[in-house]
């Protein structure tokens, strides 16, 4: 007997990463995946469409409420359970640092469960590099307009030039053992009670 | 001597408070235990990452692990705790809209709750006969004792909770904006969250835990039960660290630093003048009334406010006979009983003076019975 298609659904707050995780799971060839952001939504959609896997992001605050949903079994239809087995614990460790829950509905075999749970896994890990690559660029494009201006003010104060402005700025974090950026942030601090 | 590294995780509420002062004042570090703390944003994220490791030790509900303990609602994995965070601290706030009903119905401007639950009923059943729909009650867990509480007023208060009125689940940060949203009529969370709600205007305070039960217990010190028996002198080091910093955040001379501590982003993250206030046990009930004193209103270690009572986890089991949460077993009460662990608590305090009881059940004072010790043993 061929499995029915399994239903899945998913809370996530971040649009672009549900988007992600979506685009996995159609690739493969899940095509039964219900997407939703807020909780009022989560409840109706979970009564009406009973699914069989549900991925919710660990940083959402509203996963108690899903888990008083699985307690309240009149709106479910059957006890979701998170994760299959209880030996699973590289499985529910994997997860976690990844940042995502599981639910599973406790009928459902292992071996229809783990691809899909390892290829959200993947995806949250995948989203999560994204995420921190674009943050490092962004600090780092945060840190050179301060090194600007902290050099800027040096030059006009102590009349020096651009190289020796920053050599005193990398002096001074070596010194003090702090980064050059911090010693950056205190020279416009300092510029500006001074000012 | 290096420092032995514990990660634990909280919630941002007043009963984080020992954990908060254990890391920031000190007690840790003359234990040597370098304790780190990590503000979660739900329960079930602090039972998951307990359970993976990722945290040694949590500030958790005492039924969350009871039902770790007993593989309710979650993977079985047996949890210990050893130490209670501290008993009271909780209060049922009503909208703004249905206190007013409520005192039309004929309850005084006081906390009594045989008072409140009584125009509650009349309330609640003044709906039933317009066809109106059921209010709304929040808690933060299904696995909590918020949710016993609630349940337990309501239905000595002659209201069937499962059929009468509704209880659905809200982290406490959000509450205060469903209540002011009307997504919910009333909701019973841990401080400063009414105190929040009532300095929005958003909702008055009807009754507290502590008058519903008094020195009702609340959270403890939860770790995985593996953990606990393979470190057991980390274990112990914690428990006198907690031990002290509970005395600390006691003593009314520390309230002031204790609330501005816990009002910073990385703890809870309100206004310190409300934690003060709650921490002091003086309520304001409504927007812009003077506050009310609450004798005990929270406490985190006096009179042996730390013991982990096993009486306790018995009473959270036969809460989750009784709302059909577990069907009851005699071997389950016994299991849900050795979640909690005097043993390691009265081993750990030995040297510090501390009053321990030596019994495993207390004798509880209900508002509307008193529990002898005995009727607790029975599951």
């Amino acid at each position: 007997m061929a499995d029915k298609p399994l239903r899945i659904l998913v809370v996530d707050q971040n649009l672009m990463r549900a988007q992600v995780l979506e685009e996995g799971l159609r690739e493969a060839g899940h095509h039964d995946v219900i997407v939703v952001r807020d909780m009022q939504n989560v409840l109706r959609r979970i009564v009406d469409a009973e699914p069989d896997v549900i991925f919710i992001d660990l940083e959402n605050p509203n996963r108690d409420v899903l888990e008083q949903m699985f307690q309240v079994s009149r709106s479910v239809h059957r006890p979701v359970a998170m994760f299959v087995d209880r030996s699973d614990a590289s499985m529910i460790e994997a997860a976690v640092e990844a940042g995502v829950g599981a639910y599973v509905v406790d009928d459902l075999r292992k071996e229809r469960v783990k691809p899909i749970l390892d290829m959200c896994i993947s995806r949250f890990n995948a989203f999560s590099r994204l995420r921190d690559e674009l943050d490092k660029a962004r600090g780092a494009l945060e840190e050179r307009k301060l090194m600007d201006r902290a050099k800027g003010i040096l030059m006009k104060q102590r009349r020096i030039g651009e190289e020796e402005a920053y050599a005193l700025l990398r002096k001074t974090a070596m010194e003090s053992n702090l980064r050059i950026a911090d010693v950056a942030q205190s020279v416009i601090t300092a510029a500006k009670l001074l000012k | 001597m290096t420092a032995t590294r514990m990660v634990a995780g909280f919630m941002p509420l007043l009963d984080c408070a020992t954990l908060a002062a254990a890391a920031e004042c000190g007690f840790a570090a003359q234990e040597g235990i370098d304790l780190r703390l990590v503000r979660e944003t739900s329960w079930a994220n602090i039972r998951d990452r307990l359970i993976v490791g990722q945290f040694q030790a949590a500030h958790m509900l005492g039924p969350m692990a009871v039902a770790s303990s007993l593989g309710v609602g979650h993977l079985q994995v047996p949890l210990v705790a050893p130490l209670s965070l501290g008993l009271g601290g909780n209060a049922i706030t009503a909208s703004t809209r249905l206190a007013e009903a409520l005192r039309a119905a004929g309850a005084p401007r006081n906390l009594d709750p045989m008072a409140q639950g009584a125009a509650l009923r009349s309330v609640v059943r003044a709906r039933v006969a317009t066809g109106q729909p059921p209010l709304v009650f929040a808690m933060v867990y299904p696995f909590s004792c918020h949710n016993y509480e609630l349940r337990y007023w309501l239905a000595a208060s002659g209201i069937d909770p499962d059929v009468e009125v509704r209880l659905v689940v809200i982290p406490p940060p959000l509450l205060v904006a469903a209540l002011h949203e009307a997504q919910i009529d009333a909701f019973c969370v841990g401080e400063p969250w009414s105190s929040v709600a009532v300095a929005a205007g958003a909702g008055e305070i009807i009754t507290t835990g502590g008058h519903i039960w008094q020195r009702s217990p609340e959270k403890v010190l939860g770790l995985r039960q593996d953990w606990a028996e393979a470190h057991p002198e980390v274990l112990a080091a914690l428990l006198r660290a907690m031990t002290r910093a509970a005395a600390w955040c006691d003593d009314a001379r520390n309230h002031d630093e204790l609330a501005h501590l816990l009002s910073g982003p990385r703890y809870v993250g309100v206004p310190a003048e409300l934690l003060r206030a709650a921490l002091g046990g003086e309520l304001g009930l409504r927007f812009g009334a003077p506050r009310t004193a609450v004798r005990d209103f929270i406490v985190f270690g006096r009179g042996g406010a730390s013991y982990p009572w096993p009486s306790h986890a018995l009473w959270f089991y036969r809460q989750m006979v009784r709302w059909k949460q577990v069907s009851g077993a005699p071997a389950a009460a016994a299991l849900a009983k050795a979640t909690y662990r005097p043993d390691l608590y009265r081993a750990a305090v030995s040297t510090l003076g501390v009053e321990v009881p030596d019994t495993e059940h207390r004798i509880e004072h209900f508002y509307d019975e008193t529990v002898p010790a005995a009727h607790e043993s029975g599951a």
